[in-house]
């Protein structure tokens, strides 16, 4: 199960990549992907709104199951990845790469320290399973 | 042996795509008024020229679209249809001769009440047996569905809370629930608390004296549940309930388990739904239409949905005249048509029949139980009623699925039971039998069963095929949920 | 018992497999204290015989379509309805199917819907139907609560000739969480835009047009679109007479965002009120917002098409108190009855048809021309100034016609004023003696 090194990570299986000029690019983890299954549709914000950091940012939807996003940040929506309209299958096929789901730009940058690193994220994961 | 042979039916296309220009399948008598020119009675910008995209076929094509296209589905006159907590039930015909009746079937809605006693008092009698079924005081028809009845139900609790002056928050719904319950209470204005079932696959009664309090304004039950068990606490959960001023909602989907058995209203409850298209065997029409019939207790009868449906002298009236009602939830009296069927149901079991036909649910249920168990896994051993919850844990090492047992049970001829619920069971496989099916229908089904639990040793492969003798192979639903097409164009043809 | 199929032989074989001694023992989870310790207090079982007796006797104190002539409508219309649709409905592999979730098994209902999602589409102008809600009432409810959601308002304009049941349910339904404000008829019976202009906030989710409204007048929609949609707000069209659509022009090309209406003109008896059929269109952009049941079209795994229940995620079965509403059941067989007749009809007959209704109904207006209450252009129905309302009926009943509704039960002010309505079913001799009695009773005043 791919968890890249270098991105920040949720409990709730988002992660977020900082990018420069205190951007982040948020999106869902491939574990989360594999569990949902294909995924058919991604509801997304709008450019613009403002999230907290444990907001919930939109909907992801596989045939049977929705499950919340979850903002791992504070900040505003900067762009949305609008070719998941047409192609939500690039959560399956690339969650870390053109899967991606927003941009937000980081006004807290303390909350990243919150987060998982990807060490601790398949920790995580493997205590979770072992329930 | 499966009793499936080789399918023999005909393909068929969209009706679009048999259309052509000059065909028709009608006839109206000739305008017997002055044939006025449209564009003198509207003006010519409120008018189309035609319906775009409407066929054009001949009678008969409409007659061999309609019969070919049915021979594709699977149906309870067919053969067993054990989708638990559904209650497929054999739909008797006479119920279809009485919904027909011309003078019961061609009465407009809104005549005055003198020129429809026939149909009120038909409306009337029904409501009476249900009464005397459930064990409550007063009922309505009106909600078209079970679902419309749950709303109609929780509006009413919170009418009375209002009156109360203190309309609560919560309503509590155990894990086990239907996913109609919470979705009922969430468009009453409540946010919803879950009540986790314990080991035995009853309501965690600890949990519940926690998660009860005065901000509760009521709990919804199924009883028995989705796991076909009975609450056998529930006086104590009527106590708990009610000492909080809380008030009990029953989802009626099993009533099948209790008629002439126990009834609702001598175990607290305060206000249910029936789904006449489960219990009373109005047919589910390839989904509805049904009819939700609501009883409550005397408390909450000041809050039925308008009209109600009155006795008034030596005939019947409609009062509209009830200050405390929540609001009609249909424009008129509801599914009548259905009302008909059930009542001409009621009548032909009588008191006797109807205790019967439970005992017969039951004995059926727990038959199919006793011959599974040793094959399937039963996630909850507690003696379940009318019907059995079993899981694929059995199936897993071998990699097979529930939803590969169920494309099995197509192939082998029978509907697969309803499958992936109550949510709290992994795989879930939900059997309830009714009490419509003979022993060597029930032993069918278990040779069946147990047929498809030896091939999964076997044969995985072959599980995950299935099924190969149905009009389609397993469909693509992700593909249709990315992207959807919801009609035909001329466009999408295929 | 009939319905039951078991031995007592077989009983005691099935008793024994189970491991218990007789069939109360399978009852013991009850617990005695709410148990039933009397018979059901019912009558003995009626033989088919009897029963039919029964009911042949309820039905006689009925006045119905067998008997009498309908001026009736107000939201439930007498029709023409063709001889091959009771004879399809009837089939077992319609009637007694349940929801289609096993889609290889259901393809016979899948594929109806498709068609019936489809005709609903074209008949209104929109670019998606769902699989029907319960009647147009609660469809108009469903309606509304969409639009709430989608531009995530609170207010909502109804129009004074709104079907008032419809208005009462869309009460019942939203008073917990949503604003309604009516907004006043003008003198020729339809929506003044200029008042619902004056009307219209920021926080307005949706403007609700009825054409025919209830007064039968047929509204013109683009004008209270565009000023709906300069705010934002949707354009929400609901019609009580879809049979209308074969000949008006449909809301889809005059703005409307979601179309509500009550199908039973469409194939189904009157039957005192249901079942009827709740019809619901919408935008493309705004399916996955949608009430209902819907079908899509995919492929099986040899490539083949087939037809599948499909965007269930927005559904009370999965996502439970965030559903986009509580439905679970629709009114399947009814949708299936309208799918057959809107083919069966097709499209001429469906233009001819509305057509007749049209004509007939002009026919009465224009020998009644001097009472009419209001001088907007009509379908079907028609408003008429009558002295007394129910001594007209009274009278027309004698003469064996049900003759219309008065319409000061719902409309205090509107006491000397009766809706009557004339459809393709009333002959020309039955629309003249309607006449003859309406001026006769002019003389007894």
């Amino acid at each position: 199960m791919a968890i890249p090194e270098g991105l920040r990570y949720t409990r709730e299986h988002e992660w977020i990549e900082i990018l420069e000029e205190g951007r982040g690019r948020v999106g869902i983890t491939h574990h989360a992907q594999d569990e949902l299954g294909d995924v058919v549709f991604v509801e997304l914000p709008r450019t613009g709104d403002e999230l907290s950091g444990d907001d919930v940012f939109g909907t992801v939807e596989s045939v049977k199951a929705v499950s919340d996003l979850y903002s791992p940040v504070t900040g505003k929506v900067l762009q949305v990845n609008e070719s998941l309209e047409e192609q939500p299958e690039l959560v399956n096929e690339d969650p870390y790469g053109e899967g991606w789901m927003i941009q937000v730009e980081l006004t807290e940058l303390a909350e990243l320290d919150g987060l998982l690193s990807a060490e601790e994220y398949a920790a995580y994961l493997a205590e979770e399973s072992g329930h | 042996m499966s009793r499936t042979s080789t399918v023999y039916n005909l393909d068929e296309p969209l009706i679009f795509e048999q259309s052509s220009p000059g065909k028709s399948a009608y006839s109206l008598p000739p305008l017997d008024v002055e044939d006025t020119p449209i564009e003198e009675i509207l003006d010519p910008g409120m008018t189309r020229e035609e319906v775009t995209g409407f066929p054009e076929v001949s009678e008969v094509e409409i007659i061999r679209h309609y019969t070919r296209m049915s021979t594709w589905n699977y149906h309870i006159d067919l053969g067993m249809y054990p989708l638990g907590s559904c209650t497929m039930k054999y739909n008797p015909r006479l119920n279809e001769r009485t919904a027909r009746m011309p003078r019961i079937a061609t009465v407009h809605p809104m005549q005055e009440a003198a020129l429809t006693q026939g149909n009120l008092e038909l409306i009337h009698r029904l409501q009476e047996c249900l009464q005397e079924l459930t064990g409550l005081d007063a009922a309505t028809l009106q909600p078209a569905a079970g679902s419309q009845g749950e709303m109609v139900g929780i509006l009413m609790v919170r009418a009375h809370h209002e009156a109360q002056e203190r309309p609560r928050r919560y309503v509590l719904i155990p894990d086990s629930a239907h996913g109609t319950n919470p979705a009922s209470a969430a468009i009453a204005g409540y946010q919803v608390i879950s009540i986790p079932s314990d080991s035995s696959g009853r309501i965690d009664i600890r949990i519940l004296r926690e998660r009860m309090n005065e901000d509760v304004a009521c709990l919804m039950l199924t009883n028995p549940n989705t796991l076909g068990i009975f609450e056998s606490q529930i006086e104590e959960i009527s106590r708990i309930v009610h000492d909080q001023g809380g008030l009990i909602y029953m989802d009626g989907a099993n009533f099948n388990a209790l008629m002439g058995y126990a009834r609702p209203g001598d175990m607290g409850i305060d206000v249910l739904h029936l789904n006449l298209h489960k219990t009373f065997s109005t047919p589910h029409g390839g989904g509805g239409p049904g009819c939700g019939a609501v009883a409550c207790r005397g408390l909450l009868a000041p809050y039925l949905p308008s009209p109600v449906i009155e006795a008034c002298g030596d005939g019947f009236r409609v009062n509209s005249d009830r200050p405390h009602s929540i609001g009609p939830v249909h424009a008129f009296h509801g599914n009548f048509g259905m009302m008909v069927r059930a009542l001409t149901y009621i009548l032909t079991c009588g008191g006797s029949g109807l205790k019967e036909l439970t005992e017969t649910a039951v004995l059926n249920a727990n038959y199919i139980r006793a011959r599974l168990q040793e094959y399937f896994h039963l996630p909850y051993p507690t003696p379940s009623m009318h019907e059995a919850v079993f899981s694929d844990k059995t199936l897993e090492p071998f990699g097979v699925k529930t939803l590969d047992l169920a494309k099995q049970l197509i192939d082998e001829g029978f509907h697969p039971p309803t499958i992936y619920f109550p949510l709290i069971v992994r795989g879930a496989m939900m059997i309830e039998p009714t009490e419509s099916e003979s022993k060597a229908e029930l032993d069918a089904f278990v040779e069946a069963m147990i047929r498809i639990y030896h091939r999964a040793r076997e044969d995985a492969d072959a599980a995950h095929e299935a099924p190969r003798l149905a009009k389609r192979t397993r469909l693509d639903e992700t593909r249709a949920a990315r992207r959807p097409v919801l009609r035909w164009s001329p466009e999408n043809e295929t | 018992m009939r319905y039951i199929s078991l031995t007592p032989e077989e009983r005691q074989v099935m008793l024994q497999a189970i491991g218990v001694e007789k069939t109360e023992d399978l009852f013991e989870s009850i617990p005695v204290g709410v148990r039933l310790g009397r018979p059901l207090n019912l009558a003995d079982p009626l033989s088919e015989s009897s029963l039919l007796a029964d009911f042949k006797a309820m039905a006689r104190k009925n006045a119905s379509g067998e008997d009498f002539a309908y001026f009736l409508g107000a939201g439930a219309y007498h029709h023409f309805i063709p001889s091959v649709i009771d004879t399809l409905v009837s089939r077992s592999e319609y009637f007694t199917a349940y929801t289609p979730y096993q889609a290889e098994i259901s393809q016979g209902t899948l594929q109806a819907i498709f068609e019936y999602q489809t005709l609903i589409a074209q008949l209104t102008g929109m670019e998606v139907a769902n699989a029907s809600l319960y009647d147009g009432a609660s469809a108009l409810a469903e309606a509304v609560m969409m639009a709430a959601r989608v531009t995530r308002r609170m207010r909502v304009l109804v129009p004074e000739a709104l079907h008032p049941k419809y208005r009462k349910v869309l009460g019942t339904y939203t008073g917990n969480h949503l604003s309604v404000t009516s907004v006043p008829a003008t003198s020729a019976g339809s929506l003044d835009p200029e008042a619902v202009d004056a009307l219209l906030d920021d926080r307005t989710a949706a403007v609700v047009v009825q054409s025919p409204n209830f007064f039968g007048v047929v509204e013109e929609m683009e004008e209270v679109a565009r000023l709906a949609h300069r705010r934002r707000a949707l354009l929400v069209a609901v019609t009580t007479e879809a049979l209308s659509l074969g000949l008006l022009k449909p809301p889809g090309e005059m703005g409307a965002d979601i179309v509500a209406g009550e199908g039973q003109s469409l194939g189904l008896p009157l039957s005192f009120g249901g079942p009827y059929l709740g019809l619901f269109a919408t935008r493309d952009r705004y399916k996955r917002q949608m009430p209902g049941r819907l079908v899509g079209q995919t492929v099986d795994r040899k490539d083949r098409r087939g037809f599948v229940l499909t965007l269930s995620t927005r559904e009370q079965h999965i996502r439970r108190e965030k559903a986009t509403s509580n439905i679970c059941t629709n009114q399947g067989l009814c949708a299936l009855a309208v799918s057959i007749f809107l083919s069966t009809l097709g499209k001429n007959g469906i233009r001819d048809l509305a057509e007749q209704n049209l004509k007939k109904a002009h026919y009465l207006r224009r020998r009644l021309s001097d009472r009419l209450v209001f001088s907007g252009p009509v379908f079907n129905e028609i408003v008429l100034r009558v002295d007394d309302p129910e001594g007209l009926n009274q009278e027309l009943y004698r003469e064996g016609i049900i003759g219309g509704l008065p319409l000061g039960t719902w409309f205090p002010s509107r006491r000397d004023q009766m809706l009557v309505c004339v459809t393709d079913q009333n002959t020309r001799r039955q629309i003249d003696r309607y006449i003859r009695v309406l001026q006769r009773s002019r003389v007894t005043v």
